[in-house]
């Protein structure tokens, strides 16, 4: 990786942090839940489009260096896992264990779920 | 004043530098921490440390900067911005999916509990232990003995 690449990967996390920032103040206006549904959205749509990118660079679609910026830059910068860790330890504070529970599982289940679907159409393409 | 508009591109902007420090550490690490034998060890480290330090900084600027402007921004910059562009869900998730794909399964289960788990355990350590820091400069507490 050359320098040009790690730094344009920085401004896509940046640019992803943004975009986090502002799809995140979009869900939670129309939203009231105890379940933090604009993380759990954030999250999943961006490992579903993560898998689907390391799917392509697996089967040589997708440039080697573009890889890494879309992904480790722009989509590591859009999705959160502090931010995840932080809303399910207020619900246990809350003792609200039963949708902690179901949030830090669920997520974990449907991030999982949805990368596994991108890798597979990413791959076989 | 500001105008709403340039107000909203400031805060945006905020959490945008915060998550290009965050990215590019997150990006320092992965180079400088190889995987173990198939079993990533930069991004669940990244992830962890960041949990913690989201954990502590959301009480620290509580305590410290109850009501200031000042404490909204540090935590759109280093919270929103920094530990939010540092960590990474997404990676997580594909490093799972590679090890799943790998026939890898009872390391991917480790893998992805381990780090949910740490996780917890590490945003729990950084608010008792932000708590306790800052718990003791509360004003009419500062330099008296407890006896």
């Amino acid at each position: 990786m050359t320098l040009g690449i790690f730094l344009l990967l920085a401004v896509a996390g940046g640019l992803g942090a943004g975009t986090r920032f502002v799809v995140d103040g979009l869900i939670s206006s129309k939203l009231t839940s105890a379940l933090p549904w604009s993380t759990v959205i954030i999250n999943t749509s961006g490992s579903l489009v993560l898998g689907a990118i390391t799917g392509l660079v697996a089967s040589s679609i997708a440039a080697t260096d573009l890889g890494p910026v879309v992904g480790a830059g722009f989509l590591g910068g859009y999705t959160t896992f502090s931010t995840a860790s932080h809303e399910t330890v207020l619900l246990i504070q809350d003792r609200r264990y039963g949708i902690a529970f179901a949030y830090s599982v669920g997520t974990l289940v449907a991030c999982v779920a949805l990368a596994y679907a991108g890798y597979r159409w990413g791959a076989s393409m | 004043m500001f105008h709403p508009g340039a107000q909203r591109a400031a805060t945006i902007t905020t959490v945008v530098v915060g998550g290009t420090f965050g990215a590019a550490c997150r990006e320092g690490v992965t180079w400088a921490v190889p995987d173990l034998d198939q079993l990533p060890v930069a991004t669940p480290a990244v992830n962890v440390v960041g949990a913690f330090l989201l954990g502590y900084l959301y009480v620290a600027v509580t305590h410290r900067l109850p009501g200031d402007p000042r404490g909204a921004r540090l935590r759109l910059l280093l919270g929103t911005g920094f530990c939010g562009g540092f960590t990474t869900y997404s990676s997580l998730a594909t490093d799972t999916v590679v090890l799943l794909d790998g026939s890898h399964t009872d390391l991917a289960t480790i893998y992805v509990l381990t780090t949910l788990l740490l996780g917890a355990v590490a945003t729990f350590a950084g608010i008792v232990v932000a708590s306790r820091a800052h718990a003791r400069i509360q004003p009419g507490q500062e330099e008296t003995q407890q006896r």
